[in-house]
């Protein structure tokens, strides 16, 4: 799926990340991301995956090359207003444990100066559809479940209705179980929401159920961009090697 | 007569005096709290003045309190009130704790909450007032404690340079070689300091349990 003038929601243009001291974490990434698709960013730590997807919300600032969000350079962007188009969900979580859940979840509408009927509509709204019990709604982060927690996570990036959600290994903390019903469900959730996604990984079946196109990423370089069943059947030696250590019960 | 008679018959000078010490703590602590938390702030934003600054508090702290009423003694407009000197002597002390319980706490504050909440937009400001500064409140609070009683301990040198405060009966009464005098004025510091303490740390309880 592309978007009508066949710009992509994400580009990147030999974009390379250096830290302040020499090591190269990204080098000459070109890489197009089209509207309503959910991008893979596999690999292994130190892949560069996590750094590719905050370079998207300008939480890293690309020392080589320029990454265009939507058409506008990320430079050229005004970092609040870039940041608050984009959902993002991390691994950790991030809960302000000092709010309740409705609030976490309204944060960005609150900022964004929505009515507080509006936040409040929207929050129930999300509530139900990320699956929580409206009871949930005035219990601080402390007294969730880890799968709760991160439903609320899902929640909060997608308050604001972004076109855009970045998520950084969100279910990797979760329990297999907790994981696999939370995979499902978003699986679901794509579906009926069409967002552009792009998701870090180092779980290849979380790759292969999730992903429209999946990347492979190694030593700060793109490997290969292959649709699931391409990526199952790539002669590719690397490509191979990772399928190959998650067995053969890799089906979408 | 024992202490308890000296201070009942001398009631109305030593609450006088006790209001006197304490207006010298709280305009202290009020002081360094105007300054020592945006400083400490300041520094959780602009890491190269970390050193410089807590290095310049530390060293103020290393003064000998006696010695430093004396050095502000000839300066103009400050030195011409004992008052005046006390405070800014003692605000100097406090300011230590304060700053650096501010920049711990907000520091301190879990890496992921702040990650995630620049991630989502907000602008510094929101976060260090929605985020951060709540968060680090108990152990500001906790600074504020430890500033406060350390002030409540040093006031009393204020009563050498004419301040007054409890350390006066404590001074007149090493002169005159007279316990209950020093007591007089030794017991109601201590009862205020501990009275600092126990009602700093109520509310630094209270804080760090509302997360």
């Amino acid at each position: 799926m592309t978007s009508p003038n066949h710009e992509p929601a994400i580009k990147f243009r030999n974009v390379s990340y250096q830290f302040d001291g020499g090591h190269e974490l990204l080098r000459n990434l070109d890489l197009d991301i089209q509207l309503g698709e959910t991008l893979v960013l596999l690999g292994r730590s130190g892949s560069g995956k996590t750094t590719t997807l905050k370079l998207i919300n300008h939480l890293l600032v690309p020392t080589g090359g320029e990454i265009r969000v939507q058409g506008k350079s990320t430079v050229e962007w005004d970092v609040i207003r870039l940041r608050r188009s984009i959902g993002y969900a991390i691994q950790e979580v991030g809960l302000f444990p000092h709010f309740t859940v409705a609030r976490n979840i309204g944060l960005v509408p609150q900022i964004e100066d929505w009515s507080s009927d509006r936040i409040q509509q929207r929050v129930e709204e999300l509530m139900q559809l990320v699956g929580l019990d409206r009871q949930l709604a005035s219990r601080n982060p402390g007294e969730l479940s880890g799968g709760q927690r991160q439903r609320v996570g899902v929640a909060r990036a997608l308050a604001a209705d972004p076109p855009i959600l970045l998520m950084d290994e969100p279910f990797g903390a979760l329990d297999p179980i907790t994981r696999a019903e939370l995979q499902r469900e978003f699986q679901g959730l794509q579906q009926r929401l069409k967002k552009t996604v792009v998701f870090v990984t180092h779980d290849l079946r979380e790759a292969l159920m999730l992903g429209t196109r999946i990347a492979l990423m190694e030593a700060g370089k793109l490997v290969v961009v292959l649709t699931p069943d391409e990526f199952l059947h790539s002669p590719e030696a690397l490509v191979k090697a990772y399928v190959d250590a998650f067995g053969t019960d890799c089906k979408k | 007569m024992n202490v308890w008679h000296f201070v009942a018959q001398n009631h109305v000078e030593i609450l006088e005096l006790t209001l006197q010490h304490l207006w010298l703590v709280l305009a202290s602590i009020f002081f360094a709290v105007l300054i020592g938390i945006p400083l400490g702030i300041f520094i959780t934003r602009h890491p190269a003045w970390n050193k410089p600054v807590l290095g310049g508090a530390n060293i103020i702290q290393t003064i000998p309190s006696l010695a430093l009423f004396g050095f502000l003694l000839p300066a103009p407009w400050i030195g011409a009130r004992a008052d005046r000197l006390a405070i800014l002597a003692l605000t100097l002390y406090a300011l230590l704790p304060l700053i650096r319980n501010t920049y711990t706490g907000i520091t301190g504050v879990d890496r992921a909450v702040v990650e995630a909440g620049r991630g989502m937009g907000m602008t510094d400001r929101q976060l260090l007032f929605q985020v951060e500064l709540p968060l680090a409140l108990s152990v500001i609070i906790a600074g504020i404690r430890v500033a406060a009683v350390i002030s409540v301990g040093l006031a009393t040198i204020a009563a050498a340079i004419g301040a007054g405060g409890l350390g006066e009966y404590i001074f007149r009464g090493l002169a005159m070689v007279n316990n209950q005098v020093i007591l007089a004025g030794a017991i109601p510091a201590a009862l205020l300091a501990i009275l600092a303490d126990v009602s700093l740390g109520w509310l630094e309880k209270r804080l760090s349990q509302a997360k």
